[in-house]
């Protein structure tokens, strides 16, 4: 937090979630919830995809991570903080391993390589009984919680919180030198480095902050649902984050929390066929990246400077 | 032992279908510079339209033709409404490769839209042939239909790319779009043959891919992604590498299944592309040198 009014603006949102909390349908909660566990892991592919400029398709790899150590951590007995912080630090660990092809390799590359990464931990925990519990799946013990809180409202607050936090932390990281070095290395590799900045430590910062982030996201998601299986993990996901970024505005915080409303309640609509998701998703990155590059926060920003004075600059 | 040689034998097919399908992969890399992530779906759409054509009763290769049709409209077209705008407007490899995700999922809805996601049965003739001995090597005709198939698109490519002037045009406009340009070669009529080209060669490995396994809206994604891993084994620039590293994983996948269990068997294509980009980024067969960009 930089300044007052910074502080102004949290107690807002907090107030907001607050007010929504005890008025809206549980129903609603559980929609916002979503986004807001969603909203961690697209501000971390955000981070490395629009900030770095390393594009990940192996998201979905770091997600396992989390929710499955997690998952495991609880039913050994860990309490939900504890299992948190070390179910992000696990995933943030796999981000830096995952991240070293970085050094190496670009653009469609590195997407085909953290791909690999992503499908090799589904199909390990689609083999292993013992990681993923086997055919009834991996249960995760529900969330103790002050006696006459709903478990809805309880995870709500707390996703709520996370993503408050998270979303001070990405702010003051692309604001701080750490993030202009990763920008500048996604810009100009070569002239940061003539600058001083160490691109192997940008590139692997990027990755580990990343993926510590879709770690807590998937540890948020298996204390959601509560039963983890592997088909939860798929390229699919990986996919998703993809598109809830671009669609949703590269390099852009705004962008990320609007990206990750539009993949949690795009699959809402459409009333069940099962062709409306990807043929959505496949129009939004076609017409995205063709007609409006800072996606949904661009149109947003737009509009807003239209309220203000009328112009469209 | 003979267990063994079935596995070579099952690593062979597998093998050369991946082969197949990194085959289409490298040859619009090499002429257009784009890692093509929608592949496995071009290919699908058109052995979808092919099947439904043969269910209305035309003959196989009739309706392989009226699938390859729709397959090269599609590819043409994305690459003139799509990519070659994005191109124009100066977007980087990474952007281009984002836009073919995107086609990707706009046509595995199409697909679960247009043909349901009922698996189904393709009734390639030669599914119902008897297997074929040699000593203690049982091959499926399929096997050696996909093999047939795997040659005929090398030489086909080989011929075209080395040996024509076409080729030639093709080459010098993927290493330097301007410079073919400055030259007067027609690139966009270029590229966009490349890209028709390419779904030609998508859907035959469609076609055999459905006859083996069963025809639902994602079947060629898996095998898609081996081809993938393929074509970067072989190295990504290079059409003899995309055969190589095809087979090589087909092979390998065989034997690992035989040996170490079926999980480490769906996971090693994912291992292979993580390890060769990590070792020898530029593939088996690939230059070195060239920046992966």
């Amino acid at each position: 937090m930089r300044d007052a009014s910074d502080v102004i603006r949290v107690l807002g949102v907090l107030v907001c979630g607050l007010v929504l909390a005890a008025l809206a349908p549980d129903a609603w909660l559980v929609r916002a919830s979503l986004i807001f566990i969603y909203a961690l892991a697209v501000l971390g592919q955000n981070l490395l995809m629009g900030y770095a400029g390393q594009l990940s398709f192996g998201q979905a790899g770091f997600l396992a991570t989390g929710a499955y150590v997690f998952a495991h951590l609880r039913s050994m007995g860990a309490p939900f903080l504890l299992a948190l912080a070390l179910a992000s630090s696990v995933a943030a660990l796999a981000g830096v391993l995952v991240g070293l092809p970085s050094l190496r390799l670009r653009g469609a590359y590195l997407a085909v390589a953290t791909l690999g990464f992503g499908m090799a931990v589904y199909h390990l925990l689609a083999g292993s009984d013992l990681l993923s519990g086997g055919r009834t799946g991996l249960a995760v013990p529900p969330l103790a919680l002050p006696s006459g809180m709903s478990r809805t409202v309880g995870l709500y607050g707390i996703a709520l919180v996370l993503l408050v936090l998270a979303t001070l932390g990405v702010r003051n990281i692309v604001s701080s030198y750490v993030g202009r070095a990763v920008v500048a290395v996604r810009d100009a590799d070569l002239a940061a480095a003539s600058l001083g900045v160490d691109l192997a430590r940008a590139k692997l910062t990027a990755f580990a902050v990343s993926s510590f982030l879709t770690g807590a996201s998937g540890a948020l998601l298996a204390q959601f649902l509560g039963h983890l299986e592997p088909q939860g993990f798929t390229m699919t996901e990986s996919v998703t984050l993809v598109v809830a970024v671009v669609v949703g505005g590269l390099a852009s915080i705004p962008g990320s929390l609007l990206g990750a409303v539009f993949v949690v309640l795009v699959p809402t609509l459409g009333s069940g066929t099962s062709w409306f998701v990807p043929v959505t998703y496949g129009l939004g990155l076609l017409l995205v990246l063709s007609f409006q590059p800072e996606g949904l926060a661009g149109l947003l920003r737009g509009l807003r400077n239209v309220l203000r004075d009328g112009s469209s600059r | 032992m003979s267990a063994l040689s079935d596995y070579v034998a099952a690593g062979l097919a597998s093998g050369s279908l991946y082969a197949l399908v990194a085959l289409g992969l490298v040859l619009l890399h090499r002429t257009t510079g784009v890692l093509h992530f929608g592949y496995g779906e071009v290919g699908a759409l058109g052995t979808f339209v092919a099947f439904r054509a043969m269910q209305s009763g035309w003959p196989l290769l009739v309706a392989a033709g009226i699938g390859t049709s729709a397959s090269v409209a599609v590819a043409v077209g994305f690459y003139l409404l799509v990519l070659h705008p994005a191109i124009r407007r100066g977007a980087r490899p990474a952007t281009l490769f984002i836009l073919t995700l995107g086609l990707a999922q706009v046509l595995q809805g199409v697909i679960v839209r247009c043909f349901g996601a009922e698996p189904e049965r393709f009734p390639l003739p030669l599914a119902d042939a008897p297997a074929l001995r040699a000593g203690p090597i049982v091959l499926h005709p399929i096997t050696l239909a996909i093999l047939a198939t795997l040659l005929f698109s090398c030489l086909g490519l080989f011929l075209l790319l080395e040996r024509s002037r076409l080729g030639l045009a093709l080459r010098a406009t993927a290493l330097n779009l301007e410079a073919a340009e400055a030259l007067g070669l027609p690139t966009r009529a270029l590229l966009a043959l490349a890209w028709g080209l390419s779904a030609v060669l998508a859907v035959p490995s469609g076609i055999l891919l459905a006859a083996t396994l069963l025809l639902d809206p994602f079947f060629m994604f898996e095998p898609m992604l081996k081809g993938f891993a393929a074509a970067i084994l072989g190295g990504l620039g290079s059409l003899p590498g995309a055969v190589v590293g095809g087979l090589l994983l087909g092979l390998t996948e065989g034997v690992v299944g035989a040996t170490l269990g079926l999980p480490f068997r769906n996971s090693l294509g994912f291992v292979v592309i993580v390890a060769v980009l990590l070792l020898r980024p530029q593939g088996l067969l690939g230059q070195p040198g060239k920046e992966r960009a």
